[in-house]
């Protein structure tokens, strides 16, 4: 043939079809997984398997942190491998990721599990915790000897200026602004009944993170906010403690939730644990917590400086350097992103084809794309954790519904705006509906396709770094942790890459342009 | 080989061709001229089946069309359209060549055919490489016309083909183009709203007017015996410049 190569097509033949059904195969494997427990596993088949390594896992602050740095150290003392995901989220999300066996242990506070964990059973007392939570599968470690009750408090000078000293105190002054942890804000032994109780008046009441309320109620943004009373902010910035005069809050002793087959399956883990009871007071913990949030020294090795003068246990602190850390979170953070952007396009492509070839199904699949990106993204990771768990699962699946928007509306204009004459000569040509889409309507709306996967692509690396919440890794840990420390460095240790690897993302799409978009469509641009 | 009764179309209401009956024998070239407006394009895609006509029968060699025909209709017949319709994303030559590659025909066949039809239509060899916003408006009528060739159709509708030229440029192709009819012997129907155009290339003038069919017949029958008033005043609306000499 003489100076004619054939065309070279966006798809190749007959994988369009197999790209839709593979997608749609994506789509119901991840609803498969859905709402079900994992089973406790059963004794004797668990006695069968060698120990494995054991996830520990921790709140989001820094207490239950260095906590869970002390298990998985004195765990991995007795001689069982044992991993730390820190910061995994809320209660809420610890104790169901225990439940269905996404994690092995975490710290837990005994008035937390009675007020809001167990709060529908109505537990008179801390005796009736254990039944109740043996009949889930799970146990509880001696407690480990202080209790981090909650509190509220003031600035000292405000507290004084109003007269107030006890929490019954407030109710004179309904134009307090109040500060909450979001939690706290909703949890059954949090806001809602500590108002009822007290018959609280004020109506200016947010929810916070917890790191920044302290900053906030420093900066006099906020008048009140809650404490855990072994905060080390509270000594640092000389909060006032008001008095619960009405005794609202219960014991909150710290201990650790596991899973209850460990006691088969790794017992040498729960006697590690066991060495740990009564170890602690109010006083050493508030010590420990403020090495962390003030002096700036790593959880990791306040835990092993604990153990060590303690247990007399010598752990090894392996400070990951700073280019290892990067390193394997750009990997996280390029795996949620490839996996979300790949399965994206699977699915938005043929959305928009379909969007274009019959007009009838135009308003429900633009409307419904459109509709997934006005949820908010917490709203959303939060709404996947019961269908998908936690870690990077559901994270990618949240990420691959905000990728869907823009590139099934790019593919449904590129494909609107081929003009009436090309769309007629392919019909008279004689090729058929498939031939037309791959050989000219795909590639003539190749460009426009081509932004919308790099629009999406863009948004995708930002978003991610929200799966740190649920444990997915990435680029959001380092900030997750910077905003807890108040460590601008950390903070920028995650925005950075983040920025850069968006920037280089967006590069790479400008070269694959050049690639994939015929030449004859690329001189009409510059012509 | 075309036969057309009582077909008729309408837009939203709008009635763009009227009962009309039409036959085209093999070898016939026919010129399909008119107002704009009259319906003569929309005739054009009834027979391709890129329309369904509202009521009538299309038949194509003896068969009616249906939408099971359609694909095998339009691939023995060649379309070219007013500014040629060239797929911008593929070369001259792959424009040219894709329905062949479509239908797995032989590289060494294919390029014989190619070869032939750059001699036919006089088509520079090295525009072959070129994409169509590479080449000049008669180049890319001159790809369009090959690639309505490339399956050597029995028939070629062609709408306005010359339609966009520039008028020297027209005025070449013109001549090109009538003698490629003149040696391929195809059937022909052009549509065109030029009546210099008609008669040149013409042996059967099909005047319209509104969706209905005013006159049909060979061009001096349509002259000298006007069926109504509308054929004569159109004969003379046209403006040659030997009046426009005599205007001056």
């Amino acid at each position: 043939m003489t100076g004619a190569g054939p065309a070279r097509p966006l798809v190749r033949g007959g994988r369009l079809l197999s790209l839709v059904a593979l997608s749609g195969l994506l789509l119901a494997s991840a609803a498969g997984t859905g709402d079900v427990p994992a089973p406790p596993a059963a004794p004797n088949e668990a006695q069968r398997q060698p120990p494995r390594t054991l996830t520990v896992a921790s709140k989001k602050f820094t207490e239950a942190v260095i906590l869970g740095e002390i298990a998985r150290a004195v765990i991995a003392a007795s001689g069982i491998g044992a991993e730390h995901q820190a910061e995994l989220g809320g209660t809420r999300v610890l104790f169901n990721a225990l439940q269905r066996g996404a994690i092995d242990l975490y710290p837990e506070y005994t008035g937390t599990i009675r007020q809001e964990i167990l709060r529908a059973e109505k537990l008179a007392s801390d005796a009736e915790l254990e039944t109740a939570l043996a009949a889930r599968g799970i146990a509880m470690s001696p407690p480990l000897g202080f209790n981090n009750t909650y509190a509220i408090g003031m600035r000292p000078e405000l507290a004084r200026r109003l007269d107030i000293r006890t929490i019954s105190d407030l109710r004179a002054h309904p134009h307090l602004r109040i500060g909450l942890t979001n939690e706290f804000l909703h949890r059954g032994d949090g806001w809602p009944s500590l108002k009822q109780r007290y018959d609280l008046p004020q109506t200016d009441v947010r929810g916070l993170d917890h790191d920044l309320a302290y900053r906030a109620l420093a900066a006099g943004e906020i008048d009140v906010m809650d404490f855990y009373a072994t905060d080390a902010e509270i000594a640092d910035y000389g909060f006032a403690v008001l008095i619960d005069d009405e005794g609202h809050f219960p014991e909150y002793q710290a201990l650790y939730l596991y899973r209850a087959e460990l006691e088969q399956r790794a017992p040498a883990a729960i006697a590690a644990l066991a060495r740990l009871a009564g170890r602690f007071d109010a006083e050493r913990i508030r010590a420990l917590n403020a090495r962390v949030k003030i002096g700036g020294e790593s959880e990791r090795a306040v835990a092993a400086d604990f153990l060590a003068s303690s247990l007399a246990l010598d752990v090894p602190v392996e400070e990951t350097s700073w280019i290892t850390r990067l390193r394997v979170r750009t990997g996280e953070h390029i795996l949620l992103v490839t996996l979300a952007l790949a399965a994206g396009i699977l699915v938005a492509v043929p959305l928009g084809v379909l969007a274009f070839r019959r007009p009838r199904t135009r308003h429900v699949i633009l409307g419904l794309v459109g509709v997934i990106q006005t949820i908010p993204s917490l709203a959303l990771l939060v709404f996947m954790i019961p269908l998908l768990g936690i870690y990077a699962p559901p994270a990618i699946a949240a990420l691959f519904l905000y990728s869907l928007l823009p590139i099934v509306r790019n593919t449904h204009a590129g494909l609107e705006a081929i003009p009436p004459p090309i769309e007629e000569s392919a019909a008279a040509l004689g090729l058929s509906s498939r031939e037309r889409l791959l050989r000219i309507e795909l590639p003539l709306a190749a460009p426009a396709i081509l932004a919308g996967i790099k629009t999406s692509a863009v948004i995708t690396i930002g978003f991610a770094t929200l799966g740190a919440l649920i444990g997915a890794g990435g680029y959001g840990q380092p900030i997750l942790t910077g905003i807890r420390l108040d460590d601008y460095g950390l903070i920028l240790e995650g925005a950075v890459p983040a920025a850069g690897l968006a920037l280089l993302t967006q590069g790479l799409f400008d070269g694959l342009e050049r690639l994939i978009v015929p030449r004859g469509l690329r001189l009409r641009r510059t012509s | 080989m075309i036969a057309l009764q009582g077909v008729q179309k309408a837009f939203g209401g709008q009635v763009v061709v009227d009962a009309v009956d039409l036959e085209v024998a093999a070898g016939e070239t026919l010129i399909l001229i008119g107002p704009s407006g009259c319906g003569k394009s929309t005739l054009l895609r009834l027979i391709l089946g890129l329309l369904a006509p509202d009521r009538g029968r299309i038949c194509f060699d003896g068969e009616d069309l249906t939408p099971r025909t359609h694909r095998a209709v339009r691939r023995r017949c060649g379309y070219v359209i007013q500014d040629g319709g060239l797929f911008p994303h593929m070369t001259a030559g792959e424009n040219v060549t894709l329905m062949a590659r479509q239908m797995k025909w032989t590289r060494s066949r294919t390029a014989a055919r190619l070869a032939e039809l750059v001699a036919l239509t006089a088509f520079p060899d090295d525009g072959l490489a070129r994409y169509p916003v590479e080449l000049s408006g008669g180049q890319r009528q001159r790809v369009a016309l090959m690639r309505a060739l490339m399956l050597d159709p029995d028939v070629l509708l062609l709408d306005e083909p010359l339609g966009a030229l520039d008028p020297m440029v027209r005025y070449e192709l013109q001549a090109d183009l009538r003698a490629i009819f003149r040696r391929l012997n195809k059937t022909t129907v052009l549509v065109t709203h030029d009546l210099a155009e008609a008669l040149y290339f013409g042996d059967r003038i099909t005047l319209m007017r509104e969706g209905k069919i005013i006159q049909d017949g060979p061009p001096r029958e349509l002259r000298e015996a006007p069926r109504e008033a509308f054929v004569s005043r159109f004969f003379t609306a046209q403006r040659g410049h030997r009046d426009a000499w005599e205007a001056t």
